[in-house]
């Protein structure tokens, strides 16, 4: 994919491993219901670097601890062990709480479950108003936020009459009035229909690449994985693999051993290499196999 | 499924859309004070002028404020009729042991025309103000009581959050049913014994459902900085404009009429 360099927030894009970290895991390791009878490590020493304007893939199988690890980014959940440091700060530490929140955002599976008011614009402004900002400045950052997921003429709608996709753009727009530096997003598309995830993808791609928003995205799918600058995988709370798209798909035997499948146009590519076609390695979207085909 | 529909928010742009929602909830107290003091034929003809132009000045249409009215016609004739019927007085007409008095029929006219009135002027208020204004406005007016320990931003949180998912748990019922009735459940046949016995399997996985919703929608908004009312701001702050006061003046004018004429 082309660098296209848009007058994001930075003009040199975390594109690289050589970016600025902006989230540090280091050790991590949770456990759910610590000391009780069903005691049961979610992660166990989990290591990871976000970079600043990255879009990180987090793929999968369920149970492995994805969603766990998505939610200590902005410290919903504190590690037992080990620390996650969000631009320098530790999450935990109380009296950073409200500013890691500000500066990484949320978005959860259940488009329904997090939308607060009955307005759109109204449900926009809500994390906004949260941070005591004047209201002429809420204002702008709803209004801004309405046109950056390109819902604005929906803004005195009630929520429950928006489509999934919407729905879940909306979701997004409300982190947006925030201003994060950057998003999370645990498993966005689960509960949308495909023209949904599709209006999604899309929305999440122009963040990342016209504003310079950081994007992790917890999905198990690997067509929006593929996509991604860089992918890791995780299993039984360990991280198995961690590179590009095409360096983590690469990896066929590996991934099924976590049961885990390749993108579709991926999975074509293998099997007409297996047929004896000399098909180039590093096909993942279907756009790079139509690209490839139609060369 | 229920209508929900009755009295709920028109958007609109006309005077009372455009009034501070805290002059409409006061206005509404007002008037509806006055329609308990009123006695007399005049005055009544005085507060149904009120009222009608106040409809008239919302612009929407007369026939969303009639069915309203229609959804509550039963309790309107039974008391209309009781009060016609079991008033003592002279007897305009009577059938067997039914007597209809005067006395009655015109105090049956004016309990009707109170009950009548009382509904337009709440309808007045909510046609015209968005459910968050409406929250907006409760916070701000019950915001003294904050002092003696009401937690007021709460109770209006509570209460922007249960109109937010009146439509969605009314959905979530809907899509319940379905499910049990194609597996053979069947609501609203037999007695009322089994009538009730058949909500059962509507009412748990809904309750079970709104559990899990609101303990999802705690996390969300916790992940939205949400740390109650302290330090947080609102995006529509309120503010009273001339035609905020002109509208206080006129209904409490009319309340000061009303009193005046009964008390004196």
């Amino acid at each position: 994919m082309s660098s296209n360099a848009l007058p994001g927030k930075q003009a040199a894009r975390g594109r690289s491993r050589e970016g600025a970290v902006y989230i540090r895991v280091k050790g991590l390791t949770y456990f759910y219901n610590r000391g009780g009878q069903s005691e049961q490590a979610a992660l166990h020493g989990v290591d990871l670097d976000v970079y600043k304007g990255e879009f990180l893939a987090l793929v999968g199988p369920n149970g492995s601890g994805k969603s766990t690890l998505a939610r200590h980014f902005n410290a919903l959940l504190t590690p037992f062990e080990g620390t996650v440091l969000v631009d320098g700060m530790d999450t935990r530490q109380g009296e950073y709480l409200w500013e890691i929140r500000q500066r990484v955002g949320m978005v959860f599976q259940n488009p329904d479950n997090q939308i607060v008011s009955s307005l759109v614009e109204e449900d926009v402004a809500f994390g906004a108003e949260n941070l005591g900002l004047p209201p002429p400045e809420v204002r702008a950052r709803v209004d801004e936020a309405l046109v950056l997921t390109g819902l604005s003429e929906y803004r005195n709608h009630a929520p429950h009459l928006l489509s999934g996709g919407q729905k879940q753009r909306l979701a997004i727009a409300g982190v947006l009035a925030m201003r994060p530096d950057c998003l999370v997003l645990d498993e966005p598309s689960s509960m949308l229909d495909p023209s949904g995830r599709r209006e999604l993808m899309d929305t999440l791609l122009r963040l990342n690449r016209s504003n310079g928003v950081t994007v992790v995205l917890v999905t198990h799918y690997m067509e929006e994985a593929a996509v991604a600058d860089r992918v890791m995988v995780l299993c039984s709370g360990r991280s198995v693999l961690a590179g590009t798209p095409a360096e983590v798909f690469a990896e066929e035997q590996l991934l099924r051993n976590v049961g885990l499948e390749l993108p579709v146009a991926a999975k074509i590519a293998c099997r007409l290499r297996r047929r004896g076609f000399l098909v180039p390695d590093g096909i993942l979207t279907i756009k790079d196999m139509v690209a490839y085909l139609c060369r | 499924m229920i209508n929900v529909t009755i009295g709920q928010f028109v958007p609109g742009n006309s005077l009372l859309h455009r009034l501070d929602p805290r002059t409409k909830v006061v206005c509404v107290i007002a008037t509806a004070i006055a329609v308990f003091i009123i006695a007399s034929w005049y005055e009544f003809a005085l507060l149904t002028g009120f009222v009608f132009l106040s409809m008239i000045l919302t612009g929407i249409s007369a026939k969303i404020f009639f069915r309203g009215l229609l959804s509550i016609w039963l309790l309107l004739a039974v008391t209309f009729f009781l009060q016609a019927l079991l008033t003592p007085g002279e007897v305009w007409f009577g059938l067997g042991f039914l007597k209809v008095t005067k006395e009655g029929l015109a105090g049956g006219g004016q309990i009707f025309l109170r009950l009548v009135l009382l509904i337009l002027i709440a309808f007045l208020l909510t046609l015209t103000t968005s459910p968050v204004n409406l929250t907006a406005a409760l916070e701000s007016i019950l915001a003294p009581l904050r002092r003696v320990g009401v937690p007021t931003h709460e109770l209006a949180m509570m209460m922007t959050i249960a109109l937010r998912f009146v439509p969605t748990l009314l959905n979530e019922a809907d899509k319940i049913a379905k499910a049990q009735r194609s597996r053979g459940a069947g609501f609203g046949s037999g007695g009322a014994m089994d009538r009730v016995k058949g909500l059962l399997p509507l009412f748990v996985p809904l309750f079970a459902g709104a559990l899990r919703s609101a303990e999802e929608l705690a996390v969300a908004m916790e992940a939205r900085c949400y740390r109650g009312g302290a330090n947080r701001t609102r995006m529509h702050s309120l503010t009273l404009k001339p035609e905020d006061y002109m509208t206080l003046l006129i209904t409490f004018a009319i309340l000061a009429i009303t009193v005046w004429l009964r008390y004196t």
